[in-house]
């Protein structure tokens, strides 16, 4: 019998509470006349058959629901020190700013004067980003990071073709995220790799080497993704500078340095930011984040149509007027109500919380660093790192223990993993961020448990091997979901559903 | 206002474990020239209440409230109290990509469970986790038929709407793909013609974006007999009513997912579904979650197919999503369940019962007729016997309804798109009926 709410006790699919006829719906009531399909749309090919929705009452709705959050570990449960994700706490006024009717209700594509109050929310928003990131016009639309790159990469593309100069190349460190070199393709360029040197920055001599006349550009993460600074950024922008080449910041690291550092300043003519990260919109599991584009004059005009605009009355509206932009990449406006909750978050820190915020960050992802540095030390411990930083469990290799390991061990003792395997430079690579939002004892805690779990690794690896045991499942077979695809419920065989 | 919890005594002791003397001294390592000098010049932090009341302030300039018949993808449905309720509690809204499968069960089954739904709604077997949008979901069906049939050329309807089109072509021009248009005909549906037999992909949207159902039978057959495959983009309640695109014959189903549960939100965040036949499985992209069991033998659920993915095969990846919009698709799910099989029915006649009546009333209007006569849902194209429609647009909406958008291009170019939900009462059309006759008096 399981215990009350107990999380591990297992929940069956939605569908398989379903009982055929049950339903929480109840909609109004018909007060025209009503059609039969068959005659109103006689030359059409109906339904036969609805499709198989589950139906249950809207109590074992709610149970259901609630059961499967019971099974999910979140930023409001507990520490959550996943590196290059910036889980920090989600402001609960942000989403009850956003959630106001009058900011929900609004349909898409009401008039630009029927939603002057959204328009001064993106305007506004607009003046924050670009002070910040030190550059000159925003677009919204991109609805996450990678859709960010997706679209200063297309920038770079629309840039140079408007100079007759279609460039082949982009180039990417060994030590940036996935979605850079996935997103350089999907633009049609061939990613050129440039190494990281023993200091864990990009080889700069090995960068000289890399750029050419076909260099589109460089895209870059500062700090990187060990949370190294690249204090060399003023030599490989002026590197870019001599090609032509443009420069992509990837903004996932951004909480390091914001209100600190403008990645204008540093050279760069694109700027995402990752609002989910560095302005505390929530995850939401996976989405919904938001990605907006920053970038300087010179890119201006190649942004996505429409972009705002204000007229003499000082209303604003949506320009379309837009030749030279490189077309549209959201079937609406972007995730509007998701930036909503980013200009609260900026709103309430103001220009020197914002700083502050770094610099606790920082110095967060620096306490815990220097408090597990003699049993997992930094893969590439020659600079100070920022608001995270990769250790390296390559000495437990010697006891039997992996990385994998020293992260599962860590659920058991209440703590979400940090980034496993990641960046690929470091062997065993564990990549962790606090946040700033975390208290002392929280990440004395972490040391303890991360401590504590080094020194059973020596003494009894199979207890890290065994790892989780408090969890609703232990480790899954991943292989076994690769090679016997199950990707949606199935009816039981005579379940005529 | 910040959220870090620290007191002058935490600072101080934390950085002297670090032998620093302030925090500015961590960033003294960054070349000075570079570092903001003094402040950024931003206006002072906020108090919660001083940040409520300004965005109140805004949110008030917007004009909501009015009695919504607009279309375009984004319809006035009813959304539950149960969908906000559930999805804001912290242990999904404060989550992340599930990349530990143990301590992120329930997100995993959610999606699962969504798989399951969108499966069911477009009639193939294969979903992913979300994608950002129904728009940039077709530009990324499109390029799954590029890599499928290893061929570049896309045919477009003309009656798919003007924002994904947009979008196909700006995913398209870097890779240098040829993107084409078919004009609808004059009953507002795509004729169905032979198709070159170097076209990878026929998208077309049922309902399209005058509100008329495709033959999609058709369509299908027609790529099948070129070797292209066929990209349908779904309104995704309209399966009450007709078949699924995928047991007609199409290879591809994505649709926008802000009529399931999203609310309006002016577009966003919402959440684009795919679907697809099970020989493309491994060219889809983003999240998909498969079923598996522990060493326990006990029930679980992981990312599968992460070879696919951006963060393993770079840039030899399906695509590079990477966050997407996962809690918009779980709270499509539980709507979905809310509605469940027998409301989507009732949904679906509700509907279209509304849209027929509030055709029949609109075009009793002098001056207004319907602008193509196919086959309709919850959407119809009105013709306007004005010269500007966008004044009666503007017009009616200071009368307190909202209608449109207008059509771009085609046989049906500046006709005026009203849409019906189950929300819209026989009273509303008499409203608008009403005003939009006196806005057409004073026009003509």
């Amino acid at each position: 019998m399981p215990v009350l709410g107990d999380p591990r006790a297992p929940e069956p699919t939605v569908f398989d509470k379903s009982r055929p006829g049950r339903r929480a719906a109840a909609l109004p009531p018909l007060d025209v006349p009503a059609v039969d399909p068959a005659d109103a749309l006689a030359d059409v090919e109906l339904a036969t058959e609805p499709p198989l929705l589950p139906e249950l009452g809207e109590l074992d709705l709610v149970r259901h629901f609630t059961r499967l959050s019971q099974r999910n570990h979140g930023i409001d449960i507990g520490f959550y020190p996943l590196g290059s994700c910036s889980m920090k706490y989600n402001p609960r006024m942000s989403e009850a700013i956003a959630g106001q009717p009058a900011f929900r209700d609004v349909h898409p594509w009401a008039p630009d004067e029927a939603v002057q109050g959204t328009l001064g929310v993106l305007a506004e928003l607009e003046t924050w980003l670009c002070e910040l990131t030190g550059l000159h016009r925003a677009t919204f639309q991109p609805a996450a990071g990678a859709h960010g790159e997706l679209c200063g990469l297309m920038l770079f593309r629309a840039y140079h073709e408007d100079r007759g100069d279609a460039r082949r190349t982009v180039i990417v460190p060994d030590s940036a995220h996935g979605t850079n070199p996935a997103s350089a393709a999907m633009c049609g360029y061939d990613v050129v790799t440039v190494p990281s040197g023993p200091n864990g920055l990009v080889d700069v001599d090995a960068l000289e080497g890399a750029v050419d006349e076909q260099t589109a550009g460089i895209m870059l993460t500062n700090p990187n993704t060990l949370g190294l600074f690249e204090v060399e950024i003023e030599r490989m922008s002026r590197l870019m500078e001599d090609v032509g080449g443009l420069m992509y910041y990837d903004g996932a690291n951004f909480n390091a340095i914001c209100g600190r550092v403008r990645p204008g300043r540093m050279g760069f003519d694109v700027v995402h930011l990752n609002v989910h990260k560095t302005f505390a919109t929530p995850h939401g599991g996976g989405g919904p984040g938001a990605g907006p584009v920053v970038v300087s004059e010179r890119l201006a005009p190649y942004l996505p149509a429409p972009v705002l605009a204000r007229r003499d009355d000082g209303t604003l509206f949506w320009d379309h007027d837009r030749p030279q932009s490189i077309g549209r990449l959201h079937g609406f406006h972007g995730n509007t109500l998701v930036l909503v909750r980013a200009l609260a978050y900026l709103l309430a820190h103001g220009g020197d919380g914002l700083a502050q915020m770094a610099a606790k960050a920082v110095l967060n992802a620096n306490y815990v660093a220097q408090g597990i540095t003699d049993v997992l030390p930094l893969g590439y411990p020659h600079h100070q790192p920022m608001h995270e930083f990769v250790s390296t469990a390559k000495a437990l290799k010697a006891h039997g223990v992996r990385a994998l390991d020293v992260s599962k061990r860590l659920i058991d003792h209440g703590f979400h993993p940090p980034t496993n395997y990641f960046p690929l430079i470091v062997d065993e690579a564990l990549m962790i961020e606090p946040t700033e939002t975390e208290s002392r004892e929280t990440l004395d805690a972490f040391i303890v448990a991360l401590r504590a779990i080094c020194a059973e690794a020596a003494a009894d690896p199979d207890a890290l091997h065994a790892a989780p045991t408090t969890t609703p499942v232990g480790r899954l077979d991943e292989g076994r979901a690769g090679r016997h695809l199950v990707l949606r419920w199935e009816p039981a065989a005579g379940d005529d559903g | 206002m910040e959220f870090a919890p620290h007191t002058p005594a935490d600072v101080e002791a934390m950085l002297a474990a670090l032998g620093k003397d302030d925090l500015d001294e961590l960033f003294a390592h960054i070349p000075e020239t570079l570092r903001v000098t003094g402040t950024v010049d931003l206006p002072d932090g906020r108090t919660e209440d001083e940040v409520t009341q300004h965005l109140t302030g805004l949110a008030a300039r917007n004009q909501a409230g009015g009695v919504c018949f607009a279309g375009g993808g984004a319809y006035d449905h009813y959304v539950p109290a149960v969908v906000p309720a559930l999805i804001s509690r912290g242990e999904l809204l404060t989550s992340y990509t599930p990349y530990q499968p143990e301590v992120s069960q329930g997100m995993l089954q959610a999606l699962f469970e969504y798989q399951t739904a969108i499966a069911e709604l477009t009639g193939l077997p294969v979903s992913n986790a979300s994608l950002y949008d129904g728009g940039s979901a077709v530009a990324e069906a499109v390029a799954m038929a590029c890599a499928a049939t290893r061929r570049s050329r896309t045919l477009l309807s003309q009656a798919l709407d003007a924002p994904s089109r947009t979008i196909v072509r700006t995913y398209a021009h870097p890779l240098r793909r040829p993107v084409e248009e078919r004009a609808y005909g004059a009953d507002g549906r795509t004729p169905v013609a032979d198709v070159p037999d170097d076209v990878a992909a026929v998208v077309l949207s049922q309902p399209n974006a005058l509100g008329v159902i495709e033959d999609v039978r058709a369509h299908a057959a027609a790529a099948h007999a070129a070797g292209a495959k066929l990209i349908v983009k779904l309104e995704a309640t309209s399966v009450g009513l007709l078949p699924t695109p995928g047991s007609q014959g199409a290879d591809l189903v994505v649709g926008e997912g802000l009529p399931l549960g999203q609310g309006l939100a002016y577009g966003g965040p919402t959440f684009g579904f795919l679907g697809c036949t099970s020989d493309q499985v491994r060219r889809v992209p983003g999240r998909m979650v498969g079923e598996t069991v522990d060493a326990h033998g006990t029930r679980g659920y992981v990312m599968t197919l992460r070879a696919r993915e951006q963060d393993i095969r770079r840039e030899r990846a399906t695509s590079n999503i990477c966050t997407n919009q996962t809690l918009c698709a779980v709270a499509g799910l539980v709507y979905l369940t809310w509605l469940g099989r027998g409301g989507l029915v009732e949904l679906a006649r509700t509907c279209l019962a509304r849209a027929r009546h509030a055709a029949e009333r609109l075009t009793a209007v002098p001056g207004v007729s319907l602008a193509v006569e196919g086959p309709f849902y919850k959407e119809f194209a009105l013709r306007l016997d004005v010269d500007d429609p966008g004044t009666v647009q503007r017009r009616l909406l200071e009368a307190g309804y909202l209608v449109g958008p207008v059509v771009p291009d085609g046989a049906a170019a500046g006709a005026v798109l009203v849409a019906l939900t189950e929300r819209r009462t026989a009273a509303d059309v008499e409203g608008l009926a009403v005003a939009l006759e006196t806005t057409m008096k004073e026009l003509v």
